[in-house]
């Protein structure tokens, strides 16, 4: 069986002049989560929309799993979950009965529908509201039915317009968590967001786009080594430990590391590491400082590292 | 950036979907407990109820001979023919006349659009519920008229009042393929809703009445004047067009549908407005 993917093929969208997406060409396949950016307007939803026939291409052609989407959606969509826009959900239905209604589009079993449908819900930690009428529920509310209603028939592939819009910060985490568990399920998602915590924290590859072009489309940690303007092409690793470090420490033995252009220590008990060696010398990085017992309680490439990359990117095409 | 493949990957297993025509009865299913769990359900019927009220209240009030409905035939011309008309057009305006601009104003098609299934289930789906929801009420009203020509007259139905009702239903088929024409035209509910009642309620009537009164050309082309067969079927004889001399000598026509050009207008309005309003939503997009 062949790995999930999506591909746009020289893909536009005009409306009369203004192009509000221009010649993607970008191909996604196998297991793994990417990130969408842009700024306000940049295609990003346009893309999206054009993944799941929600409007015509005026070029060019979207594929999911080989299958044009336009020319064949039923059969393209098959196997994708999708959450574009904030859906509104008929308001005098409740969830369930909005559930089931995908479900049976989808041709759930009826003996798995119940199960599934209470499965989904409690992951958006909405069971309480499954029998209440959508129409009284909050935004929030509604875009957690929302993603149940994407992840219902387990699909492969996952395509994802912000969905943390409208969540509260309990909300935004629970769907980051969510994702992060669709990726151990070895799904393709992905993921428009304005977060870029989000897209650093759960996602393995980002694609930039602005004024309808493509900028890059490559993993997280080349595309901030690359872009994120940082010395030597380094990326920013924030690091936190349990207890204070002494700055002897810091500027002789962490600097001192393969890979480490330099080392700084931030408020209160945290590191800012710019690093550069790839992959590979990170994890030998992370297990160097495992040995030194400075305790070590957490290691990831900063966000503010993406955002530096983001606004570098993004300036560049204005 | 991976470069683009212009050739398409095998395609991977993918679940069995149900096939379309079994989508449209889930969208209809739904949609039906959508409708019977919002107001507009209840308020057309309660309309019909009123409707029928009036008529009850009327005919026992003054009676049927007073009333000079001297026969079965006369009373269902007067209480149906006169009546059912209007239900059937609040019928496509309550049903028909936002079902699918609400589903881009209400951004409910955003739910439903990025499933795997055609739009035309969906279109279809809406329109079998839309017809459902209409010919329950259709019924209930039919029911009530039924019941009071059976206390004044028997048991002893006219067949005609069984034209009429078909006719009814054609009509009704017609008019919610005309409003959802219509609705899909536009993106808004409002706009849709009112254009819909505004051509119905008026502008049908009114460019009829012009065209044959003043222009003297039979209205074949308006749907009002095709449903003209409802009313004219109770009536003996049938009308025909006729024609007299007018002031000045000028030669003045009063048209009157045939039962098959009634027909032919009703089932041409509904293949047309079903075929358009089909293509249309198959291309509006979800900006």
């Amino acid at each position: 069986m062949s790995s999930p993917s999506i591909e746009a093929v020289n893909l536009s969208k005009r409306y009369g002049s203004f192009s509000a997406l221009s010649n993607l060409n970008l191909k996604i396949e196998g297991s793994k989560c990417v990130g969408f950016l842009g700024p306000n307007g940049a295609g990003k939803t346009t893309t999206l929309k054009l993944f799941t026939d929600m409007i015509r291409a005026s070029e060019g052609e979207a594929l999911i799993n080989g299958i044009s989407v336009h020319e064949n959606k039923k059969k393209a969509l098959a196997s994708v979950g999708s959450l574009i826009e904030s859906p509104e959900i008929y308001p005098a239905l409740t969830p369930r009965e909005a559930l089931s209604m995908v479900a049976e589009i989808r041709g759930m079993p009826r003996s798995e529908r119940k199960r599934k449908i209470e499965e989904v819900v409690s992951e958006v930690k909405m069971e309480e509201w499954l029998d209440k009428k959508v129409g009284k529920f909050s935004k929030g509310m509604k875009q957690r039915i929302n993603i149940s209603a994407a992840l219902l028939s387990e699909p492969e592939i996952l395509l994802l317009d912000e969905p943390s819009t409208g969540l509260d910060p309990r909300g935004m985490s629970e769907v980051r968590e969510i994702v992060k568990s669709l990726k151990q399920k070895n799904r393709l998602i992905f993921m428009s967001s304005h977060l870029l915590n989000e897209v650093s924290d759960i996602c393995d590859e980002v694609a930039m786009i602005d004024h309808g072009k493509l900028l890059v489309y490559d993993k997280l940690s080349n595309v901030v080594s690359r872009f994120s303007g940082a010395e030597g092409g380094a990326i920013i690793i924030d690091v936190g430990l349990s207890r204070e470090i002494d700055d002897q420490t810091v500027s002789r033995t962490i600097s001192s590391l393969p890979g480490v252009v330099s080392a700084e220590k931030l408020e209160g008990k945290n590191l800012r590491l710019h690093f550069s060696g790839g992959i590979e010398n990170q994890e030998k990085l992370l297990s160097d400082l495992v040995m030194m017992k400075i305790g070590l309680i957490s290691f990831h490439p900063s966000s503010s590292a993406l955002e530096d990359t983001y606004l570098n990117l993004i300036k560049a095409t204005l | 950036m991976s470069k683009p493949s212009l050739k398409s990957v095998a395609p991977i297993g993918l679940p069995s979907l149900p096939t379309s025509i079994a989508q449209v009865g889930t969208i209809t299913k739904y949609e039906l407990l959508n409708y019977f769990r919002s107001r507009r359900f209840f308020v057309l019927l309660i309309i019909g109820i009123v409707i029928s009220a009036i008529f009850t209240a009327v005919v026992g009030y003054y009676g049927i001979a007073y009333l000079n409905l001297t026969s079965a035939l006369v009373f269902y011309s007067f209480w149906w023919g006169n009546s059912i008309t209007l239900v059937v057009i609040l019928s496509g305006i309550f049903f028909g006349g936002d079902a699918i601009s609400g589903e881009f104003q209400n951004k409910t098609g955003y739910f439903l659009v990025g499933n795997p299934l055609r739009r035309s289930s969906i279109y279809i789906g809406k329109w079998i519920a839309a017809l459902t929801a209409s010919l329950i009420i259709f019924a209930i009203y039919a029911a009530i008229a039924v019941g009071n020509g059976i206390y004044y007259f028997g048991a002893n139905i006219p067949y005609q009042f069984g034209d009429s009702l078909v006719f009814s239903v054609l009509y009704l088929i017609a008019v919610l393929g005309f409003t959802f024409f219509f609705s899909s035209l536009f993106k808004s509910s409002s706009m849709s809703i009112l254009v819909t009642a505004i051509l119905f309620l008026f502008a049908f009537s009114l460019i009829e009445l012009i065209v044959s009164r003043l222009a003297q050309i039979e209205p074949w082309f308006i749907i009002t004047y095709g449903a003209g067969i409802i009313g004219n079927v109770l009536m003996d004889p049938y009308p025909l067009t006729q024609s007299t001399r007018g002031p000045g000598g000028r030669e003045v026509s009063t048209f009157a549908v045939s039962i098959p050009q009634g027909i032919e207008i009703l089932v041409g309005y509904f293949v047309i407005t079903a075929v358009i309003g089909l293509l249309l939503f198959e291309r509006k997009e979800f900006t």
